[in-house]
Parts: C-alpha cells; structure tokens; sequence
C-alpha cells in the first residue's frame, strides 16, 4: 500500500518537528539571549551544534524555530485556506459578469507582490508574527482561491451534479455532499505545498524586518544570518535548512499520503 | 512481401499482467483486416502495438513486422521512418489528436513537409489535401474547435494519408461522430483507401460498421482472438460462442429497425 | 387554467409533459430551438431524434427544468412546469449519457441511488436508523429491478463496467418511482452488445414500472427498440413527429431518410452481400 506507506513517513517527519517544538516549550538548553558561548564556537561540547555569530546557542535557535515555522505555517494556511477556498467556491459557481469580476480581482490578488502586501499589513499594524501570518495568509489565498474556482468549475460540470439537481438536492447539499468531497484531496495537496512556501515566505520578511523581531529567531532569519560565515562554519545554515526540508517534505507526504488513501479508486478493490 | 505481419503479439503492463496475448494476423496491399471486441478486448492496445506507440509500462512481445521493419524493440529512430510513411493512425477523438492551438492548414502541411514539399507546392499540396477528404479550402485558417467533429476526422485522415502510408490503422474512427457523419466518413475511407490501394487495418466495436468496410475479422475478447475468417462466414455462421453473442446483439438492436424500415 | 385558454384540441390521454411553440436561445445567440411543440403521454414512450447541434439536449433541459424557455411554455400534468416542484423532481428523472460522468466517484452506489429519496424527502418520519433501513430496502429493490446484485450498493462507481455504471445510474432514477424516464443518448457511449442489454432493460422497465420512457438518440435502431413516438428535429425544430412505425416506416422529410439510411446495419451491410 503505497499510500499508508506515505502518509506513515510523512507523520514521521512532521511528529519529530512537533515533539521538538513541543520540547522547547518546556526545556532548552541555553536561553535563547543567552550570548555567553562564544562566537561561531563549532559543534560538540557545551554546543551540541556550535554557535552563531553572537555566541547563542545554535540547537536553542532551531528549537525556537520549530515553534515559529509550525506556527507560521499553520496560520498561514488557515488563513489562505479558509479566504481562499471561500472566496474560490464563490468564484467557482458565479456564472458571467460576476464570474469575471471575481476572477479580475484574483488575478490582481495574485499579481500583487506579497512583500508589498506584508509591507501593507505591517503598516496597519505592527511587524510581528500575527502580521506576517495575515499577510502571508492573504497572498496565498489568491492562489487557493484560483485552484478552488476550476475545481469547483470542473466538478460543477460533471452530470452527477445535474443528477443531484434533479433529484431536488439544494445547492448547500450539493457542495457538501458532491463538490467539497471530490476537491478537497487537490486542494489539501495544495495547501501542504503552500505551508511550505509560507515557511520560507516568513524568512525573507523577517531578513527584511517584516517578521517577527528578534530573538525569535525563526528558521529563515537563522539561514539569513548564516549567509556570511557559511564556508566557515556550515552548520548554522545546513542545520535550520535540514529541519525545513523535514517539515516540508512531511507535510507533503502526509498530504499526498491522506489524499490517496482516501480516494476510492486508489483503494485495493474487493 | 506482407505489408503488416503480427504473429504471437502479447502486450504485457510492468507488473508481468498480460493485457494481450497471441494476437497473429497478416495484411497485404489492398486488404482491410478489422479488429472487433468490446472496451477491453485490447484491440486498440493491439493497434498502438503495431505502431510501436503503447503507453510508458507497457511492453510488447512477439514480432510485428510492418513493411518488413521489425517494430518491436526498435529504436525510435527506425520507428519513425516508419510512422506516418509505411503506416498512419486515425483515432477515435480527433480534438485530441490535433493541436488545438495550430490553425488547420498547418497541421495538415506538418506531415507534408516530411516529403519535402516547400512554399507554393506545400500551399497546393495542402489544398490538394483538403479537396481530396472533400474539405472547403477555408477549413485551412479555422482552428479545430471551430469546425465540427466530422470535419475534424477529415482532416485527421488528410494528415494520416499526407505521407502516403501503404497502411491506415483507424481506430473506432467513427465512434464519436453522429450516424450520418459517420456514414460519410466511413464512405470516404472506403474510397480513399480502395483508390490508393491502401492497406486497412480497422478496430471497432460496432460489428455493422465493420461489416460495411472490411473484408476479414478477428474478433478479440479480453485480449485474445477467439476466431477470425471472412467478414460474411464470421456474421453468417459464427462458431465462437461470444461471436454469436456479438452477432445476436447487433441483430437484436437492429431488428425493430429491420422491420419498420426494411 | 381557465376553459378559454385550454387548446381546442385536447388529446384524449393528458400529457404529463408538453412544450407549447417552445423556443431557446442563449443571451445575443441565434435560437438553439424554434417553436417546438411535442407532448408525451401517459405509457406513450418519445423519441427526440437528431444529430449533434439539433438542440435535442437543450430541449431534454427544457422538458427537465433545468432551463426555461426563452419563448413558448413547458407544462408538467397541463400546469407550467415549476422546476422547484417536488411532485415534477419526484415524477420525472433523467438518465445521462455518459456513465462515466455520471456517478460520483467518492460516493458508493448505495448513496448514489438513494439521493433523490434523501433530497426529495421520500423516507417515512421516524428514527435514523429506521429511515437508514427503509432507504436500504428501497436501494436494494431499485438495483434488483436493474440486474444488479445486492452487494453492488456497498461498492464504488470505479468497479464497475460502463453498461453496469449505465444500471446504475437507471436505478437511482428509478428509486423514487417516477413516471417518465428522460434518457439522454442512454446507450452510445456503450459497447454494441452492451447497448443491446440496457435498451432491453429499459423497454422491460417501462412495461413493468408503468414508465413512460423520453429518449434523446441519434441511433435509430435504439429508438425503434424503444419508443412509440417519434419526432425529427433538425437544427432546432421539429421536421417530422408521429408513431414511430409510420416515421421511420414511410418518413415524409429528406432528413429522416438520411438518417435511416445512415444507421449501420448487419441486415445491409456492403461486405456481407
């Protein structure tokens, strides 16, 4: 069963990101500020994974990370998620002038730089971490709501759903029982894809000063400031860029893993 | 020489599951061979066989000599010199076999180029093309979508016949089209192809169809021949328990027909 | 209906379903139908015959509700169709011609057949479980009516072959006992010997469910299996209508002819002379 298989080693590599950020919330091993280790000291010894170039703890800074990256990305996607598919299912049944309107708006949504949206909310509000999450969240729900609308076109297509129309269905039943069942495996694919984009968005508003401020130094801030000494001491880049590529590839192969495990033509057949 | 020789042809997927097997027939100048059976049967997986064109995980065994060419584990390069020229297809879903996004004309001048027609010639060569699949010479600036199904497989044969292929493998060429379309098109194909003397290897599942154009049939059931013979022994006295089923269907459906309007 | 307004030839068995002169457009288009006036009643089963482009499926979307005439009038038992009505949803159920396009994929066949009785409130009051068992039994009996065995409801659409797919598409426009069936090309996209099957099946049907059978098709060899009555339309009107013996037995218009002589048939097929 290839399915279980993914969706089993995708729960792996997302568990280990969870039990690290849930760890840090109880223990660490170095406050965070804490700049008493030296500069760029190398791994082994005190500093399992050595220092950065302020003499923090490095293993201390991708703890903290994990909690930054699962709450940027979950946030995120849930902001995306619901604006997007929201926005996409009405997009998805409007037919004609309104059909148009509302693509116009997002493609403008979607052309429209995200680092300008950030820049937006930022100023509305403050450069924290709520901020880069709602900006993040509506650049990506231009996206989600675009893949949302031609999947909702395309099943809305399909003579089942003039079946359910004649048999009297509303159209809330409709979308409940018949288009939100066959699109959402797409769009949870989608949506995997996307918390690993909002991971590495985060990254580069915070190198930009959009993002949370310091000390909380998320895994992208981590990879930013490792840019300089990476040939000298590769471990404050290498490590903070391993941890992204397990959570990414985790959230994908538990997403790719769930979608085909739920899909009836992929099931084994009696 | 044979044109097209199949004998022990076996289709298998990746995983060893045999989806055709023992499929053997020959076709000469002039003949037309049909391949009858139901979704399933294999018979289109038998014609992408012959072409060498199965899609990515299948495999083909056995020998498929086309124009003496073996095309089973020939490279690409031989395959082409033989696609299009010795044999061509016609599928059954022209919008997909034509590019949606190149008007008509040029389409039709692709495979004429391959004969190494340019400039004025090409322009007649197409227009040639056209009138001879009883096409308006319009019909070269419209882009598919905007010409209908039946014209659509016109001009899918035109391209087929471009490169004079000695043999047509049509593949339920008709199946998408309405009755009197499908009429035309049938009687079209039959004077094309009795005109050039082609080859006709045609796969149906339409036992009348094939009775209208070809002269012998090897009828498959879940990817093997169950019997094969003459057209009228085959339909007049079917030996094979599932011919006769084939044969009481398409007699059943057409009776009522029969009797209202003999 | 006021007596000044009923037509002063009334047909002797009521239509439960008529077009008056309808006509349909689509916004700034040319008509896809012109004043076309057919009636089917009660066991008297249609043929709505023509190719591709006819408009012989926007006329099946008339007759369903599903799009209003932009001239002329649909009426449902002599009343203007109200597509919202529950008597017309419950009387009155298509079948469509692709099976493949049919069914929900993520739905099995149990739930399938049983949404016109979920969505048109057909189940009996009572507890979850009851209405569950009840819909059970109704499922079970509109698959048995079909030929499909009863394990059939716990499965996908996916396991089944395009003609099975086709039965059971027929038994959830069956489970809630409607008296007209409206099959749009119910057999092309099917294999022949398939296609001879499902057509025996639904001419069965109607005898024994009181059916009274609407067919759209371009193959006339189905509609001279099925249907009493014949109409002809070609490019958006009716050119011929009547008993389909005398249609297609003495057809009065070019196009009829065109389209018998087109149909393939073994009994003239050129090979076998």
């Amino acid at each position: 069963m290839r399915g279980r298989f993914t969706f089993l080693a995708g729960c792996v590599l997302v568990g280990l990101i969870l039990v690290v950020a849930a760890v840090s919330l109880v223990w660490l091993p170095y406050d965070p500020a804490d700049t008493s280790g030296g500069r760029l000291a190398p791994p082994g010894g005190a500093h399992l994974l050595g220092t950065d170039k302020l003499g923090r703890d490095l293993l201390t800074q991708l703890m903290v990370g994990a909690r930054i990256a699962l709450t940027v990305g979950i946030g995120s996607v849930l902001v995306g998620g619901l604006l997007g598919v929201a926005g996409g299912l009405i997009a998805g049944f409007a037919t004609r002038w309104l059909d148009d309107a509302l693509s116009a708006v997002l493609d403008i949504l979607i052309a429209f730089p995200t680092l300008l949206l950030a820049m937006l909310v930022v100023a509305a509000r403050e450069a924290s971490l709520g901020s880069a999450i709602l900006a993040i969240g509506l650049a990506m729900s231009g996206v989600v709501a675009r893949l949302t609308r031609i999947l909702v076109k395309r099943v809305l297509a399909q003579d089942y759903i003039t079946a359910a129309r004649t048999s009297g269905t509303s159209w809330p039943r409709v979308v409940a029982e018949h288009v939100l069942p066959n699109i959402w495996p797409t769009l949870l694919v989608n949506l995997s894809l996307q918390l690993g984009l909002a991971v590495l968005a985060e990254a580069s508003l915070s190198y930009l000063g959009l993002g949370p401020p310091p000390p909380n130094a998320s895994w992208g801030r981590l990879l930013q400031e490792a840019q300089a000494t990476v040939l000298t001491s590769p471990t404050g880049a290498i490590a903070p860029g391993v941890l992204l590529v397990v959570l990414v590839v985790g959230v994908n192969l538990v997403a790719d893993g769930f979608r085909d495990l739920a899909d009836p033509t992929r099931r084994r057949t009696r | 020489m044979t044109l097209l020789d199949v004998s022990g042809l076996a289709v298998r997927r990746a995983d060893g599951h045999r989806l055709v097997g023992d499929v053997s027939f020959a076709l000469d100048a002039g003949e037309r061979l049909a391949l009858i059976g139901e979704s399933g049967s294999g018979k289109s997986l038998t014609a992408l066989a012959v072409m060498g064109l199965l899609p990515a995980g299948m495999t083909a065994h056995g020998s498929v000599l086309l124009g003496g060419t073996q095309m089973i584990g020939a490279p690409d390069r031989t395959l082409n010199r033989v696609r299009g020229r010795t044999a061509a297809v016609i599928f059954q879903e022209p919008l997909t076999a034509l590019d949606p996004l190149m008007r008509v004309g040029r389409q039709i001048a692709g495979p004429l180029r391959r004969r190494g027609l340019r400039g004025a010639a090409l322009r007649a060569a197409v227009r040639a093309a056209l009138d001879e699949v009883r096409l308006p010479e319009r019909v070269a600036r419209a882009y598919p979508h905007e010409i209908s199904g039946g014209q659509r497989q016109r001009v899918a044969i035109a391209m087929a016949l471009a490169c004079e292929p000695a043999v047509l493998i049509a593949d339920e060429p008709t199946t998408a089209l309405d009755v009197t379309v499908q009429a035309e098109v049938l009687a079209l194909l039959d004077g094309l192809v009795a005109g050039r003397g082609m080859a006709l290897l045609f796969i149906s599942h339409d036992l009348a169809v094939v009775a209208e154009v070809a002269d012998r049939v090897v009828v498959l059931k879940d990817g093997s021949p169950v019997e094969s013979g003459r057209t009228r022994d085959i339909v007049g006295q079917p030996r094979h328990a599932y011919t006769r089923a084939l044969v009481d269907s398409a007699r059943a459906l057409e009776g009522e027909l029969d009797r209202l309007a003999p | 209906m006021t007596p000044a307004m009923t037509p002063a030839m009334t047909p002797a068995a009521p239509a439960v379903l008529e077009t008056r002169e309808a006509g349909f457009a689509y916004r700034g288009g040319r008509p896809v139908l012109e004043g076309v006036s057919v009636a089917v009643p009660a066991g008297r089963s249609l043929a709505l015959v023509g190719e591709s482009g006819a408009g012989k499926t926007t006329l099946l979307r008339l007759l369903l509700g599903l799009a209003r005439p932009t001239t002329g009038q649909v009426l449902f038992d002599g009343a203007p169709l109200v597509p919202r009505d529950r008597a017309f949803r419950r009387a009155v159920q298509p079948v469509f011609q692709d099976p493949y396009s049919s069914l929900d994929p993520r739905q099995r066949v149990a739930r399938i057949v049983s949404e016109p009785l979920r969505s048109l409130g057909l189940l009996s009051p009572g507890s979850r479980a009851a209405r569950r068992d009840e819909a059970g039994e109704r499922v079970a009996e509109a698959l048995r009516s079909v030929g499909l065995p009863a394990d059939a409801a716990g499965r996908y659409p996916h396991e089944f072959s395009g003609g099975q797919r086709q039965r059971i598409a027929i038994a959830r426009a069956l489970v809630c006992r409607p008296r007209v069936l409206l099959a749009d090309e119910p057999v092309s996209a099917l294999d022949v010997s398939t296609r001879a099957r499902v057509v025996e099946l639904l001419a069965g049907l109607a005898e024994s469910h009181a059916l009274t059978v609407v067919v759209v098709s371009h193959d006339l060899s189905v509609v001279a299996a099925l249907c009493a009555r014949t109409a002809v339309i070609e490019r958006g009107r009716v050119v011929e209508q009547g008993d389909t013996a005398d249609v297609l037995g003495a057809p009065a218009h070019p196009y009829t002819r065109r389209l018998i002589d087109s149909v393939p048939r073994l009994s003239r097929a050129s090979r076998l002379r």
